[in-house]
């Protein structure tokens, strides 16, 4: 059985599904990420975990406890803030003592409590500072030893990063995902940043207008994404659209240019819409003139199995530092690939007729691909 | 949460007929000026009163001169502190709270020793140079409003790149005060002239000792002789607050419209 | 931000120190107004009968008007009846314009209710002097409208259970008209400063509503509370129109003994009269800066 376990958890806000069935078990010491678009539902599924919503329907069990119905303060669970909440009136050891002292804890316990907790997250010496002395990302590392002090069952965590600077920020998930570790507490994450649910999680549930796309880990999301919209949110991804030509050996058209994708689509008819993705890292580019990049791009290609191939015209070409983006324009269709930047070369100029090349088994054709 | 509620709906109703009874009871207590019946005859007599005309019209044009000196005493310096020199800031501010902190009677108590008649300014000498003092006074008391009305409105527009691309585009600063900043904070310009004008009209103190003849000691005078009047003259007077507060909503509103994207 | 402006002052000065003067001299005489204004209307009559608060009528320096306020029983009645007609008046403004903004802003009360509060607020907190007189002799007058009503209705005459409009009482109930709207304006911005989320977060730690309240929402508004309180203190200590369209000169407070004399020197001494403006001067002074530093503690936590 499952330490954290949502079953059927369903939202309503009077007419309006906020979220539908939802279905998850998380093991004991897993990190799992809510990853979404705002209003996809991930926030209110993580508030009906906290208690501060009521399901519609379903239950949620802790340990094999229901607290579905239970008052937010009755459930021992730790929550951090996008915005902190730290109580402003409070110094730092006293926010982290909070929760203790709310517990009736001896005063000697609480003190030990509150000086390890302040060591964990390397703050050992702003215990008497307020919050407004402290920078956003001590304070939301102050806010994360409150929710961890009253040693909680599960930790919550409501975008925690989004309101800090992008350096902080990745130091910080770092921090956030070995502290984790070390402890072991299960985890329950919320963010809209796919690189945060990647680079932090064990497992990702992707979700999109109150439904769960797909649950895996972030190798499973980001390789084999089970519908467009997984496809599209997490990473840049090319969406190709065109029409089924052989559903047997896996042959679809697209732009008048046939390809093979090796993912069945045998349930699929011919002269079908489809749509297929296609990630910037796997295609690369081929020309006289080019044939260094393209020789560099391909080494980091999988050369496994026979290639596809399309010709078009450059459309874009956009500098990032170490990596030159270039879209390429077919008819209707267009594909961005990512070339590594190289000081001897000079990267093509628009207009310039190519080839792109990437493996069968990077062409994904999509679930749902109607839309 | 229930409890809550039941105790919220409780301070409410008591709220609530604390407020509105005695308005009621005011508006009952003026129409009884006829025996027997009620009647606007108290409205009759205090409007065909020439007194109360040449009061409220004496005080209307006090709080007009009012507002403008306060606008013209305000808003440059608003403007100013702003653009140049920030560091008056906490100076003009304690200045601005100052009529707050000191009661409006012992303000006019230094008027009347200041500006006597034997002093080196006899302010107090004729009846131009007292209305002057009492617009001055009146200054003073809406000092606080109308300086806060202004300054939040100034810095809700970045008053510094206004002028900056108004200099780039070869203004004066006159121009660049009247035809730029200016229209930006009208909103708040007339937020606190409406005020300026609720707390002015009705203003017993400074005009009872400076002698002028203002609506606020007329009023004074008629509820020390008159039983029905007095009672028709506050629901008159409550009309005009109401009126004022309600134009300033207007005006707040319209500026809210207009800020947001 | 100080510092930022230096630097770039600094860095833009030599270049432009003319251009610079000139727009400076433009910025002072643009604030020229506001200070002339400031120490003819309001500094020096101040400071002359602070000045004055310390002589004697030949102008020595004495001490002896200041100490006549404690030693003098009517005026020490005056300050002392002054000060507990504003204390009473502040103390349950400020509590009931508390739970007022309370049962507003998070009591869970239809949303309508909000706005018709402010907006009522905004009229009745500038609905003061002589007409709030006149309303409440109205209502609560010997004839007024409650009073005959309770007469008809119960047989119960207010006035015979010894409450007259004119004495402490009657003076007080009236003087909220206007404190609880101006508590109810201050404090609700203070209210919605309470995040949603300091609530949520107490509550997940294990504390009750009531703990919420008492360790973490009343720390953080009791500066806003207390400032606002002190503020409406003040404000009811200088006001003069109500109670005297009410009670004429028949009750002693502090502004009406000053109004009297001013208008006759009853007390027969000019110089009196300014220690009388100067302890007014002391007592809402203090109270107001007791608001100025307490607001500018609950704004520092409010950030």
């Amino acid at each position: 059985m499952a330490f954290l376990d949502l079953s059927d958890v369903r939202k309503n806000y009077g007419p309006n599904t906020v979220v539908h069935k939802f279905d998850l078990d998380v093991e004991r010491g897993e990190f799992v990420s809510f990853l979404g678009p705002s209003g996809c539902g991930k926030t209110t599924t993580l508030r009906m975990v906290a208690g501060f919503e009521v399901p519609t329907a379903g239950a949620i069990r802790i340990d094999g406890r229901d607290i579905t119905r239970l008052r937010p303060n009755q459930r021992n669970v730790g929550m951090v803030f996008q915005s902190y909440a730290l109580f402003p009136n409070m110094t730092v050891a006293d926010n982290v003592a909070f929760g203790l002292k709310i517990a009736n804890k001896p005063s000697s316990e609480i003190k030990a409590r509150v000086e390890e907790m302040l060591n964990i997250i390397k703050l050992p010496h702003l215990g008497g500072r307020y919050p407004y002395q402290l920078s956003g990302g001590q304070q939301q590392r102050v806010a994360l030893a409150r929710a961890l002090a009253i040693k909680p069952q599960v930790l919550l965590l409501d975008e925690p990063l989004s309101a800090l600077d992008a350096k902080i920020r990745v130091s910080l998930r770092e921090e956030i995902r070995s502290l984790q570790r070390s402890l072991g507490i299960t985890t329950i994450y919320v963010t809209h940043d796919q690189e945060e649910a990647l680079s932090m999680s064990d497992r990702i549930v992707v979700m999109n207008e109150g439904r769960v796309e797909q649950i895996g880990t972030p190798f499973e999301i980001y390789n084999h994404p089970r519908t467009r919209f997984v496809a599209s949110f997490v990473g840049t991804l090319n969406i190709l659209k065109g029409k089924v030509v052989d559903p047997a050996a896996g042959k679809i058209v697209i732009d008048g240019q046939e390809l093979f994708a090796s993912k069945r689509i045998a349930h699929l008819q011919a002269g079908e819409a489809c749509s297929a993705a296609l990630r910037p890292e796997a295609a690369s580019l081929h020309q006289s003139e080019l044939q260094e990049a393209a020789k560099i791009a391909s080494a980091f290609g999988r050369e496994s199995g026979p290639r596809n191939r399309m010709v078009g015209t450059i459309e874009e070409v956009s500098f990032l530092g170490s990596v030159v983006r270039i879209r390429v324009r077919f008819k209707e269709n267009a594909v961005s690939l990512d070339t590594f930047n190289n000081p001897n070369t000079t990267p093509p100029a628009r207009g310039m007729q190519v080839t792109v090349s990437f493996a069968r088994e990077d062409l994904l054709v999509l679930e749902g691909a109607e839309g | 949460m229930k409890q809550q509620k039941i105790g919220s709906w409780i301070a409410i109703i008591i709220g609530t007929l604390y407020f509105v009874v005695p308005l009621i009871g005011t508006f009952e207590f003026s129409l009884r000026m006829r025996r027997g019946e009620y009647s606007f005859d108290a409205y009759r007599v205090v409007f065909a009163d020439p007194r109360f005309q040449a009061t409220f019209g004496y005080s209307t044009l006090m709080a007009l001169l009012t507002i403008a000196v306060g606008v013209l005493i305000v808003v440059p310096t608003s403007y100013w502190i702003q653009l140049r020199l920030p560091k008056l800031r906490p100076l003009v501010e304690f200045i601005t709270l100052m009529p707050l902190v000191i009661p409006a009677i012992v303000i006019v108590f230094g008027y009347l020793r200041l500006y006597n008649t034997s002093s080196i300014l006899p302010l107090t000498g004729s009846a131009h140079s007292t209305d002057l003092l009492l617009v001055f006074s009146y200054v003073a008391l809406a000092l606080p409003y109308m300086y806060r009305a202004v300054d939040t409105g100034m810095r809700a527009i970045d008053v510094r790149v206004l002028t900056e691309a108004a200099e780039n585009l070869g203004a004066r600063w006159p121009t660049i005060l009247f035809r730029v900043i200016l229209p930006n904070v009208r909103a708040a310009i007339l937020s606190g002239a409406f005020l300026t004008f609720a707390t002015v009209i009705g203003e017993f103190t400074m005009a009872s000792l400076l002698n002028r003849p203002a609506f606020g000691p007329y009023l004074q005078l008629i509820g020390a002789n008159r039983a029905y009047e007095p009672a028709a003259l506050a629901v008159i007077a409550f009309l005009v607050t109401w009126a004022c507060m309600g134009l300033i909503n207007v005006v707040g509103h319209g500026k809210q419209i207009k800020a947001a994207p | 931000m100080a510092q930022e402006g230096q630097a770039l002052s600094q860095a833009s000065a030599p270049p432009a120190r003319t251009v610079q003067l000139g727009q400076n001299a433009w910025a002072w005489i643009g604030v020229s107004p506001f200070f002339i204004f400031a120490l003819m209307f309001l500094i020096l009559p101040t400071l002359y009968l602070v000045i004055g608060a310390f002589q004697d009528a030949q102008g020595n320096f004495t001490l002896v008007n200041v100490a006549q306020l404690f030693t003098q029983a009517s005026i020490r009645s005056a300050y002392w009846i002054s000060i507990k007609i504003s204390v009473a008046s502040a103390v349950i403004g400020g509590l009931f314009g508390f739970a007022l903004a309370y049962a507003a802003v998070i009591g869970g009360l239809p949303q309508w209710l909000r706005p018709t509060l402010m907006t009522f607020s905004g009229v009745a907190s500038q609905f003061a002097g002589v007409p709030l007189a006149f309303a409440f002799l109205a209502t609560l007058g010997r004839t007024g409208l409650v009073t005959t009503l309770l007469v008809m209705l119960f047989d119960f005459n207010i006035y015979s259970t010894g409450f007259n409009l004119l004495s402490f009482w009657g003076l007080t109930l009236t003087y909220l008209y206007f404190q609880i709207p101006l508590m109810i304006l201050i404090i609700t911005p203070a209210l919605d400063g309470l995040r949603r989320e300091w609530r949520e977060a107490s509550e997940i730690l294990g504390a009750s509503y009531w703990q919420y309240w008492r360790y973490v929402a009343l720390p953080i508004l009791w500066p806003a509370i207390v400032g606002t309180t002190l503020l409406l203190f003040a404000n009811s200590f200088g006001a003069i129109a109500t109670a005297y369209a009410l009670t004429g000169s028949s009750l002693n407070i502090v502004t009406i003994l000053l109004y009297a004399q001013i208008r006759g020197d009853v007390l027969h001494d000019q110089n009196l009269g300014y220690a009388l403006a100067l302890g007014m001067i002391v007592i809402t002074g203090l109270s107001n800066g007791a608001y100025i530093w307490l607001r500018a503690r609950s704004d520092r936590w409010q950030r």
